[in-house]
């Protein structure tokens, strides 16, 4: 029998192919007679369309051109509630919408072309902030601008506010974020009367497949979706790839060419999603002994101009609002409002790092006012094994927040340093401080999600005894080549070389679900488990394998097998966990299957001769069940801190005229290779009983937790009432003048 | 790639008077040296359509020597070049500190201190270094070759005092006792690769009473050029560095530098960070 | 001489000289990407920013997306494609990078494997201030550069 492999840190998958340049993303395929496609975009934020005008003496009959008027009705992007058009007709509802669709075989002249088209435009009153679209003065969308509200109610807010001992209130905001995967966003298309097939880089091949046969009527089979090597998703390549499939489709059916649309990228950032940004108001009550009576919280996410994934981004957020924390009255309202800038879409966390960074930065402000500790507050008020949180779900397995906050505070010497930096920061221009930051990510799709989902995953053995998994989920970057192999490789008891895991590709594997969620390893990477025991079973019933047969037993099973029935494959479908329950009209239940738990702890430098900061230590602990890939894992955590250390501190969307205006890498500042802490990566690992081999879900995690836990640094440092993402130099001289001024006052 | 190419060409001449010929002819080609701001408004669909001439081979144009008098730098010098350079280390070392903030390893391979001078951005990082350091240009054309101290070269946003026939040549910087306090800082939007929202350079010389016989302070991202701080300078010279002085000489700071909101910062931000590095490079 | 219409440029690439017809102000990259199929150095931003196109010229690191392919007339230029043996054997760096966890979702990866290639030249022994120097021109938006520094000195201890 082979070795175990899950646990240990096996060679990724694809790992030679991508250090020797041979992995083929989207930009690097090519086919004969290609023409290059780009597409034109709306010049103002909200308006209506007066014409089109194709100018700059250019030989315009050389070029397939595509507008709304040659898109099949209904002219929508299937997703949720099938609200955005493919192409603009009429009506621009945000800046950068896209308006027509060009494709010529020179790619320069495409280009050219796209800089000569006009699109005039009869502007209308754009919406440009949330308080704007709060307000209802101009209704964008529906009859009051609001995509989505979710109300969470527990106990009786009103009545435990008015007896509580202290009410603590508090707003927060957190700004856009770009995802930045380094691989811009693209598509081939070859596509025909009698079907369609598009190639790209994408994170959901069956969200593209459905958009496309929505779009065009197609059957299931007339349409082939298929992923190639991705440069990074972060959740940007959740729901836009299906506009980019739809535009490159469209060009390609009319022009009788095979289409490449492949984004800059300057149009990749301007024009695809980006993180919500969000508002939340917190009102606390506590008791005189510091235990949260009651936690009201009013969570609004700007949803940009059409409602995409909102409600689910929304939903996420609301169900993370309350925290890891136990209070018997809590009351959350949730709502997603319309702008007049591009929608905002899927980002690793999903409305998650929102709700958590206000709900861990107030938790600091409520332990100031209550003369706790910022320790001491959560201890006394962490939910533990067998309590029922605010959205109804009873936390059946064990909870240990106390324990991880022990270990947290030691690994990063709080007490210690907090200490030190109190002495030291009076007289120092340099101030110094340390913060932490509680939190949850709950793993897999929210509420019913998963059932309504049904994900399947496919496993099929060759008659030399390899296995190979057919599954939807895509490889990113975070390891699902890997990770799948390894739980083949330990289910069947042979080796990691002998399995191989398919390209994502609509016409060979089923829909496993969407690649998002944190939910590979956990929901799909059982399903691959379980189909490779079913698989395993077949050859056992079979007489041809003892059930703890293995190694050259299985192989010999295999050639066997084949060689009678022709084909050896296994099959498993998605059932829910015992006992998990979620009521979609209540909105009430088990909101996940399992959540990973965390704290994390920062400590910081402000200088204050510029209000810059610097992160000097940042410890990552969590508990996320078994850890399958210990280099893998480590890799996700670092890279999902790096990512948010940019959230909290650098990255900054500035928004003119609903439009980014600083959609280049040189002005939108995300984190170099000088920009980072050491930092340090810490597990437990508690296995979760309904994981592949005891693992739960990891990728988002570590988006959550790490602004508020520099947020609160900082104000430990400084003093600085911190309330807004990102932290820019900037933004905290200003935070600090008007706390100066308002003293002075 | 947002620019058309046909629309643009690029020749590159063997020797120096080849180039200069080409730039005296119309109309004027324009000069083309490691490309690395050039080319980012190739990509960007903002390079001014036309000519232009190849610099990145003269090897007349390269390279750092001692002239006894002064150091002198090819324009073509690259920041790598110039970062490494030990006598550049031990003397000049602002320069040195400035080039190896300038952009990643790979920028700093291409990009050179005549193009940085000559792309005229208010917010590039050697030229604060060069006026500190009194530097001056030596500039050639086919009508010869003219001098013009660095401090008055840039003359508005994007403006300088260099024809469309003329190339800068060399940068010449005198000589002067190593003595002199020294201080660089770059506020960058991030630790590196970052374009600078305030920086500063100041060489300072003081005598044995604690007193300022001179000195040069020079700021780049808070005027529409890189600019030298004249009153702050005069609001120093002849004095010791009180609490006192210091106050003067930022005041002074404040009045002559005219920094604005832009998507990198603020004005503000610009104002307060601008005094406080002028106190700590006068504290150091 | 019409100096806008494409002239024949000369280099070696990977050891093996090659002629292009490019237009002059043709960016390196596209050369290398869409003449010559060497599609391991990818574009990420196009402005010099984050390095994905790093490759060699005469040894040096530069950004191929701000290399006129005039520059690289006469030069020589090393690609992804050509840092492996000849027999395929992984170079101590790449095979550091799949070890080590370098490497995730692999767009990054030619450029900072060219970039670390460079610093090793420069620094075979380096510290861990230089290697973040070193690669400070090559972002990474998955690994927080952590696992690129281990991999990097792990494979100069090799």
């Amino acid at each position: 029998m082979a070795a175990p492999v899950v646990g240990r840190a096996v060679p990724r998958k694809e790992g030679r192919s991508k250090v020797t340049g041979q992995a083929r993303y989207v930009d690097d395929l090519t086919m004969p007679g290609l023409l290059h496609g780009v597409t034109v975009r709306s010049p103002v934020p909200r308006g209506r369309i007066r014409g089109i005008r194709f100018e700059g003496g250019l030989p315009w009959d050389e070029f397939t051109i595509v507008t709304a008027r040659d898109v099949p009705a209904p002219n929508r992007i299937a997703l949720i509630l099938n609200d955005q058009p493919c192409l603009a007709d009429d009506v621009i509802n945000h800046a950068e919408e896209p308006v027509v669709l060009l494709a010529h075989a020179d790619k320069g002249l495409a280009e050219r072309a796209r800089q000569s088209v006009v699109i005039d435009v009869d502007p209308l009153p754009a919406v440009l902030s949330l308080d704007e679209s709060l307000s209802g003065r101009e209704v964008i969308w529906g009859t009051d601008n609001v995509f989505k509200s979710y109300l969470v109610n527990s106990g009786d807010v009103d009545a435990a506010l008015a007896a509580a001992d202290i009410v603590v209130e508090g707003e927060y905001e957190t700004g856009a974020q770009e995802q930045l995967y380094i691989e811009p966003q693209g598509m081939i298309s070859i596509a025909d009367a009698e079907g369609i097939t598009v190639w790209g880089s994408l994170q959901c091949p069956y969200y593209v497949h459905k958009a496309l046969t929505t779009l065009f009527s197609l059957p299931d089979d007339r349409v082939r979706v298929v992923q190639a090597e991705t440069g990074g998703g972060f959740g940007g390549k959740e729901e836009y790839p299906s506009h980019i499939a739809a535009h490159a489709a469209l060009l390609a059916m009319k022009s009788g060419r095979p289409v490449k649309l492949v984004y800059d990228r300057a149009e990749d950032m301007v024009a695809t999603t980006k993180r919500h940004p969000s508002r939340t108001r917190h009102r606390t009550g506590l008791s005189h002994d510091g235990r949260l009576v009651a936690m009201d919280i009013d969570f609004v996410l700007d949803g940009g101009a059409y409602c995409t994934l909102s409600p689910v981004v929304l939903s996420r957020g609301t169900l993370h609002a309350a925290g890891p924390y136990y209070c018997p009255n809590v009351r959350i309202r949730g709502r997603a409002m319309a702008t007049s800038t591009p929608p905002h879409g899927a980002f690793r966390g999903f409305g998650a790092p929102q709700s958590l960074f206000a709900l861990e930065r107030h938790m600091d402000v409520v332990a100031a006012r209550a003369g706790l500790a910022p320790d001491d507050l959560r201890r006394r008020n962490f939910i533990v094994q067998g309590q029922t949180s605010a959205i109804g779900q009873v936390m059946r397995e064990p909870v240990e927040m106390d324990a991880l906050l022990d270990r947290a505070l030691a690994l990063s010497d709080y007490h210690r340093k907090r200490e030190t930096f109190d002495r030291a920061n009076g007289h120092s221009p340099v101030k110094q401080g340390i913060g932490f930051a509680s939190f949850l990510h709950g793993a897999g799709f929210t509420g019913s999600g998963e059932v309504h989902l049904a994900s399947v995953v496919d496993v099929e053995a060759t008659a030399d005894g390899h296995v190979r998994v057919l599954a939807a989920s895509t490889e990113i970057g975070q390891g699902t080549n890997t990770i799948f192999a390894q739980i083949i490789a330990d289910t069947l008891g042979i080796g990691y070389d002998q399995v191989e895991v398919a390209q994502p590709d609509t016409a060979n594997v089923p829909d496993s679900g969407p690649t998002v969620a944190s939910r590979t390893a956990m929901v799909v990477g059982k399903l691959v488990e379980t189909a490779a025991r079913t698989l395993q079973q077949t050859l056992v019933d079979a007489g041809l394998l003892g059930t703890g047969g293995t190694g050259d037993a299985f192989i010999h099973a295999c050639r066997t097998y084949i060689g009678t029935h022709g084909a050896l494959r296994a099959r498993s479908i998605y059932s829910p966990p015992p006992g998990v329950q979620w009521d979609d009209e209540a909105y009430r239940g088990d909101a996940y299957g399992a959540f990973a738990w965390a704290v994390y702890v920062a400590a910081v430098s402000v200088d204050t001769a510029t209000w810059e900061t610097r992160i000097d230590d940042f410890v990552a602990l969590q508990e996320i069940g078994r850890v399958l890939h210990p280099v893998l894992a480590a890799g996700q955590i670092e890279g999902g801190v790096a990512q948010a250390i940019g959230y909290a501190l650098l990255e900054e969307v500035i928004w003119r005229n609903g439009r980014m205006a600083n959609g280049q890498m040189t002005n939108y500042i995300m984190p170099t290779s000088m920009d980072l802490p050491p930092i340090r990566v810490f597990f437990e690992e508690r296995p979760y009983a309904h994981g592949p081999f005891g693992a739960k879900g990891i990728g988002e995690l570590p988006m959550d937790g790490v602004a508020p836990a520099i947020a609160n640094a900082i104000a430990h440092a400084t003093g600085a009432a911190v309330s807004k993402i990102p932290i820019t130099p900037e933004s905290l001289m200003a935070t600090i003048d008007r706390q100066l001024e308002a003293a002075r006052v | 790639m947002r620019s058309f190419l046909p629309h643009y060409s690029l020749v590159a001449p063997s020797s120096l008077p080849e180039v200069l010929a080409l730039l005296g002819m119309s109309p004027p080609r324009r000069p083309f040296a490691g490309g690395t701001d050039l080319m980012v408004l190739l990509e960007a669909g903002t390079l001014p359509e036309g000519g232009y001439v190849g610099l990145w081979h003269l090897q007349e144009l390269r390279g750092i020597k001692d002239s006894g008098e002064a150091i002198e730098i090819g324009a073509l010098t690259t920041y790598t070049e110039i970062a490494s350079h030990p006598l550049l280390q031990a003397d000049w070392p602002l320069l040195c500190r400035a080039a190896e903030e300038t952009g990643g390893v790979a920028t700093q391979n291409r990009g050179t201190i005549g193009g940085n001078i000559a792309n005229a951005s208010p917010a590039a990082d050697t030229p604060p270094a060069l006026i500190a350091y009194d530097a001056e240009l030596e500039i050639v054309s086919t009508r010869g070759t003219r001098r013009v101290p660095y401090d008055r070269f840039h003359t508005g946003y994007k403006q300088m005092d260099l024809g469309a026939d003329e190339l800068i040549a060399r940068i010449h910087l005198p000589k002067r006792p190593g003595s002199w306090r020294q201080y660089y800082r770059k506020v960058g939007t991030r630790r590196a690769q970052a374009i600078a929202k305030v920086c500063m350079a100041v060489a300072c010389d003081i005598n044995a009473d604690g007193v300022v016989d001179d000195i040069r302070i020079a700021l780049g991202s808070v005027s529409p050029t890189v600019v030298r701080a004249r009153a702050a300078e005069a609001a120093l010279r002849g004095h010791g560095l009180t609490d006192a002085t210091i106050t003067a000489a930022e005041a002074a700071l404040e009045r002559e530098i005219a920094p604005i909101d832009d998507i990198r910062s603020t004005a503000r931000y610009r104002l307060r960070v601008a005094r406080a590095l002028l106190r700590e490079a006068l504290r150091l | 001489m019409s100096d806008a219409a494409p002239c024949t440029i000369r280099f070696v690439v990977n050891g093996r000289a090659v002629d292009v017809d490019a237009h002059p102000m043709a960016r390196l990259l596209d050369v290398l990407r869409v003449e010559l199929g060497l599609t391991g150095t990818k574009e990420g931003c196009g402005e010099g920013e984050c390095g994905a196109c790093s490759v060699l010229v005469n040894g040096e690191l530069v950004n191929s997306c701000l290399t006129p392919v005039l520059q690289a007339a006469g030069a020589t230029i090393t690609t992804i494609e050509g840092i492996a043996g000849a027999d395929a054997t992984l170079s101590a760096l790449q095979q550091a990078f799949i070890e080590h966890g370098g490497a995730q979702c692999g767009i990054c990866t030619p450029g900072m494997i060219i970039a670390a290639t460079s610093l090793l030249a420069r620094h075979p022994d380096p510290t861990e201030a230089e290697v973040r120097t070193g690669l400070a021109g090559n972002l990474c938006r998955c690994t927080g550069y952590m696992r690129i520094f281990e991999a990097v000195m792990k494979a100069a201890a090799r």
